[in-house]
């Protein structure tokens, strides 16, 4: 057992139990910020693993951009300090979260123990040279529709929330993302 | 056993850069508005007009109670300062002071300045919802608005200078460095020197603790030894942004005599940043929310964006 698989084993743990404690929790903003626990823990495993970039860019994307945008939209709508009971699903509900969520992690599970039987797997491309050789070759075409995509359903958000501002309810403009 | 020593060693230093050069930061603030206002400053601690003036405000932070609000939502309360600092603190550590003088040399440094830079941010939104406080909450929603936007600019014109370079790292930035760059990376730098000091919350664009009207923004209920740490963090900030723009627009250690006193031509360029950010506090009133916002969607985000066709055309162009 090398010094990374222990560093592994940890933020993996802490990332299990983060996101478990993100979707059990009863404070509503204690959720939005074990969720950030969660996500920086798994770009800690990307670092273990080797992939540099990819880590960075989850601590950029996700804690920086979209976690803040969650607790900003938290604070603006409805963000109580204490329990809070106002989102509490069903019985029914959970017990089919819990099996869908079981049943995912066996597959994957069951997925990886097969595929890697043997051993381990040597893993090539995790640095940031190999990525961005990949990204700007064969996988261009994809990114940049990516992004095309993401624009489109930029624009369309935008559509949507300026056509809700009443002097303007009858310019709505059709929009599909 | 030698490594970890080294490790020990490498993190001692940088801890004590941490803690001194953001004193330093401190002390030229004092002077440099009471000399553009026309008056003294603090004159009287320590002796020598004034230096000790901020270990003396550090001694009686520390006396202070430390006091938790009923309302609060403790356990986030007291831990939020904390995350301001970490991250500082671990930007500070990738940042070089010459060719091999870097606590810890990672490959994507640059992109670790502003990976870290993104904790504080949660940090301070943590200390505006859990103080529960009307006030630190409209601070802490403000903070929000504004480092989400001012994230873009930021982000852009770092990609420019990287992108300039051929690297992510600020030790391969600063190796690619020439004085060209100050013609042709001139409106990423400006972008990144705007966008940083909005990130920092430094007036004029400190709409979120807007003292005439939020009391002190999210820190509104923090007392004591919590309350200094997010100074020590707003000013371990204004030294980050001037070191990382030093060694991206300055070439950092580049300079005569370069090969002695390569740390020196770094700080020295660092501390030119940290007076223009300083600078910039006393001169202009602050920004209106919604100016804020102009500024960064409206004009600095194009500038960035024009400034990255800018180094694409060059690179292009050169290579």
């Amino acid at each position: 057992m090398t010094t990374y698989d222990i560093f592994f084993s940890i933020l993996g743990v802490l990332c299990a139990a983060s996101g478990l404690a993100a979707v059990t929790t009863r404070h509503l903003m204690h959720a939005a910020l074990w969720l950030t626990v969660c996500l920086a823990t798994l770009a800690g495993c990307y670092l273990v693993l080797g992939a540099e970039l990819v880590a960075l860019v989850q601590l950029l994307v996700y804690v920086g951009a979209i976690v803040v945008l969650v607790l900003f939209a938290l604070m603006l709508t409805r963000a109580p300090i204490g329990r809070s009971h106002d989102h509490d699903t069903p019985l029914l509900q959970r017990a089919v979260a819990l099996v869908i969520a079981g049943s995912a992690a066996v597959l994957l599970g069951a997925v990886l123990i097969t595929g890697v039987r043997d051993g381990t797997v040597q893993v090539h491309g995790g640095s940031t040279n190999a990525l961005a050789r990949m990204l700007f070759t064969s996988w261009v075409w994809p990114f940049e529709l990516l992004s095309l995509l993401l624009l489109i359903a930029l624009v369309g958000a935008l559509a949507m929330s300026r056509s809700l501002v009443p002097a303007r309810a009858t310019r709505r403009t059709g929009e599909d993302s | 056993m030698s490594t970890f020593g080294e490790v020990v060693l490498r993190s001692l230093c940088v801890l004590i850069a941490f803690l001194v050069l953001p004193l330093l930061v401190g002390q030229t603030e004092h002077k440099l508005m009471a000399h553009m206002q026309g008056r003294l400053g603090p004159m009287y601690a320590g002796g020598f007009h004034g230096w000790a003036q901020l270990v003396a405000d550090g001694v009686k932070f520390t006396q202070k109670e430390d006091i938790v609000p009923l309302a609060a939502d403790k356990p986030v309360f007291r831990l939020a300062p904390a995350l301001g600092i970490v991250s500082y603190l671990l930007a500070l550590a990738v940042i070089p002071f010459g060719p091999h003088l870097v606590a810890a040399g990672i490959t994507g440094s640059l992109l670790w300045v502003l990976a870290v830079g993104a904790i504080g941010t949660v940090g301070t939104l943590m200390a505006g919802w859990s103080s529960g406080n009307k006030y630190a909450l409209i601070g802490g929603l403000r903070s929000a608005a504004q480092l989400v936007s001012y994230e873009v600019p930021l982000i852009l014109a770092a990609a420019s200078f990287a992108m300039a370079a051929g690297s992510f790292s600020l030790v391969s930035i600063a190796h690619a460095w020439t004085p060209w760059w100050l013609l042709w990376q001139l409106p990423g730098a400006i972008v990144f020197l705007v966008a940083g000091t909005a990130e920092l919350q430094r007036p004029p664009f400190d709409m979120p603790v807007a003292d005439s009207e939020l009391v002190m923004g999210p820190w509104t209920e923090y007392t004591g030894l919590r309350f200094a740490l997010f100074l020590l963090a707003e000013y371990a900030g204004i030294v980050v942004v001037s070191l990382v723009l030093a060694v991206l627009y300055l070439g950092g250690w580049t300079g005569p005599f370069d090969h002695q006193i390569g740390p020196f031509w770094v700080l020295l360029k660092g501390f030119f940043f940290a007076v223009i950010i300083l600078w910039m506090r006393m001169s202009w009133p602050r920004l209106r929310e919604d100016q804020l916002q102009r500024v960064a969607w409206l004009g600095l985000v194009p500038l960035a964006l024009l400034q990255i066709v800018l180094t694409a055309a060059g690179v292009v162009l050169t290579t």
